[in-house]
């Protein structure tokens, strides 16, 4: 459906950030200030072009909106096929939403090589609102991989002490799987007939259960990478504490969200046996992770490490809403990537701001601080209160929606997830405590200065959002209505009717060691 | 009685005639020239591979043999002659500054380098055995003078021995190989070989196979497949710069277009016996290549690594075979031909007189203070790692994918595991470039000639067109292939 009668608006999203790139190119790079006007302003009119797609989406449909399919590399069945539906809206609002407050966040925090970092920042842009609206197997991959390199920069340029070895573990880690769902993106596209990259031509194509499997396993590595699902997650910690301030924002608040979109756009719909094959398993990772995630939180003594951790135990419960394979769990599960995205963005952007003052993110070195620091106290806590999931606010939403969604599918999982709610409360408030709460007792931070306009301006919209999804999610619940709908029913059709293929695995050996007793008689 | 002479159509071999044509009137107007006026040499020389070039586009379409059957003209050998005389162009380009900097700049160079390309031409087109050796030598003898060029650096001269010794060596075996091909099959053209194999008295004879494996040996040595490839690194370090641009470009592509037609066309049936060989040389290849690539800290000697590496890579694509197969190995050649040159010339533009600041951290916050030059750096370096949206990323796809095609599956994961590895010293090149600062202060600036800018913005702007619109020259390198493989 193309309301507009043809005029490509997704595709003017998609490389507005690149030609904003291209024109800081072209400035001077003395002349700091009008580098971040013009990266402020190309985000800000990106992010104003991204709300008709909000308010004019139709759903009642399943179908792709906005769509545009142009033939790119016909010998291969290529096309340069974009577009979004349901589940992709929220995260491509998410995306534009948290790209504006980033680049103003980074108005005074980096002042060497600004070029390059606004460049860098906005070439990102690009690629996240790239893979979020691919429907083409190859122009996906693309966008997903173009997308390491901005990052990369952006964290072993303008990072912590260790930038170089967080920049290059996060690069190889990710690279890899990567590579490894190339190769399942390309057998994928052989045994359709080597005809096409088109999703949707591909979702026709039958496959065995030993095909699904092995496919799946390789998106599964690049998704799972991504996420981070424990134990893939070690490059996270090391890149977010390392990464400059909106470089852990955008890396929380979008690029995490990706490999949850990726099981949903792709392993979902293409692999129904596999996925629920998998799900066992697959949830009971996202557990571990939601608890394990929770555990090393509440140990860490550095903050930005804490909520990076953090970021880990959340994205286990959207994951384990994902794979409750129903459609509250589904809704819960990428309402709460909205979600996390909002309030570890917060987070980090908060963090960022106290390490501007003081130069340190260590707990010890804080205390009392909302004494000298009332405003930021009162954002804090909000947006603290949001990460627990505090009814009210925007995280209770997405968390009930996934654990009732999860409690229907196996009871088991959900109880053992709820204690993770529990451990978040503990992480978090003890933090908060500590930072907040207490004796002012250090003189440095006696001297510190309430939030400057500016830094009110980043958080406030943030805050707003948080009430407003946490009393009133239906809008953006409405939305994904149709799109999940579809592909619930789309897997359960999909879904052989033969017993699994692990499934049969077992019988067969059970059946083996049977004959072995018999035999021995 | 009238003596029956062959019908020679000149046009067919018009590329050749051309090239050797201004090879030997370079050698001759060499004498005339002082010292200062070499560089019309080289003006002439481009002319030269431009002429080669228009007269191999006028045969474009064509497909018959020549020569009493001893040369093929079809479009896959005017698609290999394009890769040479591109490559020999911007060699050329990239010659001219960096000879006269170390003081070799001799007329002798530039005819060597097209009598050298003049052996490519003739391999490409070569339709049986002995063309193809000749072909070879010719390639190589240049080489081996071209080698040593820089007489009084000991690197050179040792670099030339090496070369020398390792390279006959290697003749020696192709030729033992030609020989048994000959014995047991009779013929020394590739398509009648193919049509003698279909007796399965003669497919079956062990002095075959034997001769098929010493044929795989010698051209691994000049293509520098594992476990022949220790002459390389030394060789490349040695060798002028430049030269080692030439050879890793254009002798790969030589050699791999001889292995092409000799495995595709003449040994077509003996494909469950070579194909085994080649996937374990194509994995050791790959392994090897950026696993030792990895400890390297001088710049050329990590790209002769990494160019062993891409030859496995190449390798893969033969392995596949096919018609995608095929033109995969087309398209990778030129990409590879794109991004080699271009790395190698931002290492002359970098290096110094006597060839010092090869060292990787001689290239420390390059890219700040040379950012144009860093950033097209960066793009050859993503490019040879194969990432989006660079032409080296595409071509590595379409290999793999062939790969994958003919159902072999391990060989792209390892393939695919091997880009991961070899990101690692590609990836710390830019590291240094972008985020270490120089150790020493004293650092003359860098001489931007005419010509090394041309070539690096030819290398920049190809590949990044091939990474964004590939799809003419995809459509080419697959048309290129129309009347070679019968599916």
């Amino acid at each position: 459906m193309n309301p507009y009668g043809g005029f490509p608006l997704l595709s003017i999203l998609v490389f507005l950030p690149l030609v904003g790139a291209l024109l800081i190119l072209l400035l001077n790079k003395k002349r700091v200030e009008q580098i971040r006007v013009v990266a402020l302003v190309t985000s800000l009119v990106v992010f104003v072009l991204s709300l008709p797609l909000f308010f004019n989406f139709d759903s009642s449909t399943h179908q792709l909106q906005w769509m545009e399919k142009k033939p790119w590399i016909p010998h291969y069945g290529i096309s340069y096929f974009i577009g979004i539906d349901g589940i992709s809206l929220l995260l491509v609002l998410l995306t534009t939403f948290i790209s504006v407050l980033a680049i103003l966040s980074s108005w005074k925090a980096i002042t060497e090589r600004v070029k390059g970092y606004m460049m860098f920042m906005l070439l990102l842009e690009t690629g996240m609102l790239g893979v979020f609206v691919a429907q083409d197997l190859f122009l996906f991959y693309i966008f997903w991989e173009a997308m390491l390199i901005p990052m990369y920069f952006l964290i072993g340029v303008w990072g912590g002490p260790r930038k170089i070895y967080a920049a290059v573990k996060f690069f190889l880690y990710t690279m890899v799987g990567s590579l490894l769902m190339l190769v399942a993106i390309l057998s994928l596209y052989h045994i359709g007939g080597g005809v096409t990259f088109d999703l949707y031509e591909l979702l026709k194509v039958p496959l065995t259960g030993h095909q699904q499997l092995w496919l799946f396993l390789g998106f599964f590595l690049a998704f799972a990478i991504k996420i981070p699902m424990f134990p893939f997650h070690t490059w996270l910690p090391d890149a977010h504490v390392e990464a400059p301030t909106a470089g852990s924002v955008i890396l929380a608040g979008v690029l995490l969200k990706m490999g949850v979109y990726g099981f949903l756009r792709f392993c979902l719909p293409l692999f129904p046996d596999a996925s629920i094959e998998f799900m066992p398993i697959i949830a009971v990772l996202a557990i571990i992770g939601i608890i394990y995630g929770a555990l090393v939180s509440m140990v860490q003594p550095d903050l930005k490490r804490l909520v990076a951790f953090s970021s880990v135990s959340h994205l286990g419960f959207c994951m384990l809403g994902i794979f409750a394979f129903n459609i509250l769990g589904m809704e819960g599960g990428i309402l709460q990537m909205v979600n996390h995205g909002l309030s570890t963005g917060a987070l980090f952007l908060l963090v960022g701001m106290i390490y501007e003052r003081r130069h340190t993110r260590m707990i010890a070195d804080f205390g009392g601080l909302s004494k000298v620091l009332p405003l930021f106290a009162a954002f804090f806590g909000i947006v603290t209160l949001s990460s627990i999931g505090l009814p009210g606010l925007n995280g209770f939403v997405g968390e009930f929606l996934i654990l009732v969604g999860s409690f229907l599918s196996r009871p088991l999982y959900a109880i053992l997830a709820t204690t993770g709610v529990v451990l978040a409360a503990v992480y978090m408030l003890w933090m908060f405590q500590r930072v907040m709460y207490g004796e002012l007792d250090k003189p440095e931070n006696k001297v510190l200065k309430d939030l400057s306009v500016r830094e009110i301006v980043v958080i406030v919209p943030i805050i707003a959002l948080i009430f407003f999804i946490g009393v009133f999610p239906r809008p953006f619940l409405r939305r994904m209505d149709a799109s999940v709908q579809h592909l619930v029913l789309q897997m359960e059709a999909k879904k052989s009717k033969e017993p699994l293929y692990v499934e049969g695995m077992k019988e067969r050996i059970r059946e083996f060691f049977h004959k072995e007793e018999i035999s021995a008689d | 009685m009238p003596i029956p002479l062959p019908t020679i159509n000149l046009i067919d071999i018009s590329p050749e005639m051309t090239l050797g044509v201004f090879g030997l009137v370079i050698l001759l107007l060499d004498l005339f020239l002082r010292r200062e006026g070499k560089g019309y040499l080289a003006v002439l020389s481009l002319i030269g591979v431009g002429g080669a070039f228009y007269a191999s586009l006028r045969l474009w379409g064509s497909s018959h043999y020549s020569l009493s059957q001893s040369i093929v003209v079809d479009n896959l050998s005017l698609f290999f002659n394009a890769i040479f005389l591109l490559g020999t162009a911007m060699v050329i380009l990239m010659s001219v500054s960096y000879i006269r900097r170390e003081g070799i700049n001799l007329g002798e160079y530039y005819s060597l380098l097209l009598f050298s390309t003049l052996g490519m031409l003739i391999i490409s087109s070569g339709n049986d055995l002995i063309i193809l050796f000749l072909g070879l030598e010719l390639v190589s003898i240049p080489l081996y003078i071209l080698s040593g060029f820089a007489r009084t650096n000991l690197k050179s001269n040792e670099a030339a021995l090496k070369y020398l010794l390792l390279g006959v060596f290697a003749t020696a075996f192709l030729l033992y190989g030609i020989a048994l091909i000959y014995g047991s099959t009779g013929t020394i053209k590739l398509p009648l070989i193919a049509k003698m194999l279909a007796d399965t008295a003669i497919s079956s004879n062990p002095l075959l196979f034997i001769g098929m494996g010493l044929l795989i040996i010698g051209f691994g040595f000049k293509v520098a497949l594992v476990p022949f490839h220790m002459w390389t690194p030394d060789v490349y370090e040695g060798a002028p710069t430049s030269v080692t641009a030439f050879m890793s470009v254009g002798v790969k592509a030589a050699g791999f277009a001889a292995l092409l037609r000799i495995l595709l066309t003449a040994l077509d049936k003996l494909q469950f016996s070579w194909v085994s060989i080649l996937v374990v040389l194509a994995i050791l290849t790959m392994t090897v290549g950026n696993v030792i690539a990895l400890a390297q800290t001088n710049i050329k000697r990590m790209l002769a690594y990494s160019s062993i590496a891409h030859a496995g890579y190449i390798l893969v694509g033969l392995v596949a075979g096919s018609r995608l197969g095929v033109s995969s190995i087309l398209f990778y050649l030129v990409v590879y031909a794109l991004m080699n040159l271009g790395a190698f010339a931002v290492v002359i533009l970098v290096g110094r007189k006597g060839d010092q600041s090869l060292h990787i951290n001689d290239y420390a916050g390059l890219g700040y203070r040379y950012p144009l030059m860093g950033a097209a750096m960066s793009v050859f370096l993503l490019s040879l790692a194969g990432i989006p949206p660079t032409a080296g990323f595409v071509g590595k796809f379409y290999i793999f994918s062939a790969a994958v095609k003919e159902g072999f599956i391990k060989l792209a994961i390892i393939g695919v595991l091997n880009s991961a590895l070899s990101l690692f010293y590609y990836l710390r090149v830019m590291v240094i470039m972008y985020m270490r600062e120089p150790e020493k202060k004293e650092v003359s600036p860098i001489h931007f000639s005419p010509g090394l800018v041309i070539a690096l913005l030819i290398a920049v702007l190809g590949i990044l067109y091939l990474g964004i619109l590939p799809s003419r020259v995809i459509d080419l390198a697959a048309d290129a292939i129309g009347t070679f493989i019968s599916g």
